[in-house]
């Protein structure tokens, strides 16, 4: 149970394993895949680097909130740091409880809060051979969309705009 | 008065490492922000910023002491 980072690729069917419990009825998870766009750029890798001391913290604080909130039996999420291809899992939530409903609550719970809260960064490396930090560089760009030109990743602007809704729709 | 200050991201690219020792005398972490921006040019501004103290997430406001390790964590993109 809990939060943990992985350099190699998450193996599910190893995590699921650690939510086993008898009394669970069954379990629901949520896999996280590196797709190959984003705000209309075509999306060629990724790269994810975490704050991980206080990412394990906040992480560990999610899921056991997640544990307060709903009435579910294990809970654990394993985030993948380094460099990702397309389809690779970036991330993996499962909930194991002993009815359907609390487990798709919890672990709906759990990813949004993870992307919210956790100290992890993401670089996205473009067709086009740009590369951007998601949420901190074209969030600065005016909010008139410029999808399809060149960007300038908005240098000398200053416009607080965190993009959050995009964020939360960034490659799921 | 020393600190230790790690860049992650963004703002590690920015200031061409991922950590140094400071001889500063910025009493807060807003006003250690401010020194570094001038600095390094960050592009992110304190709004858009959160700070950790010793792997915790902190006030701008809180005196700082020395030996202190400090965070700035630029807009998070997890999941």
């Amino acid at each position: 149970m809990g939060f943990r980072f992985t350099q190699v690729p998450i193996d599910p069917t190893q995590a699921r394993r650690e939510l086993l419990d008898p009394a669970a009825g069954g379990y629901v998870s949520f896999e996280g895949w590196v797709r190959d766009h984003n705000e209309g750029q075509e999306v060629t890798r990724l790269e994810y680097e975490a704050f991980q001391e206080l990412a394990v913290k906040e992480g560990e604080r999610i899921v056991a909130e997640a544990l307060r909130r709903f009435p579910v039996k294990r809970a654990l999420c394993i985030h993948r740091v380094g460099t990702l291809g397309l389809s690779d899992m970036a991330v993996w939530v499962g909930v194991s409880s002993v009815h359907r409903g609390e487990a798709f609550d919890a672990c709906r719970f759990i990813i949004d809060e993870v992307k919210h809260r956790v100290p992890i960064w993401k670089k996205e490396h473009y067709r086009s051979g740009d590369s951007g930090w998601v949420n901190c560089e074209r969030c600065a760009a005016p909010p008139a969309h410029d999808h399809g030109h060149t960007h300038d990743h908005g240098h000398g602007h200053d416009h607080p705009h965190h993009g959050k809704a995009d964020a939360a729709l960034s490659h799921k | 008065m020393q600190l230790k200050i790690h860049y992650y991201a963004l703002m590690r690219e920015q200031a061409g490492r991922s950590e140094e020792t400071l001889d500063t005398s910025a009493a807060t972490p807003a006003d250690l922000y401010g020194e570094l921006l001038a600095r390094y040019g960050f592009t992110l501004t304190r709004e858009q910023l959160k700070v950790a103290v010793n792997s915790e997430f902190s006030d701008w406001s809180r005196r700082l002491a020395a030996g202190d390790a400090v965070v700035f964590i630029p807009p998070v993109a997890g999941g």
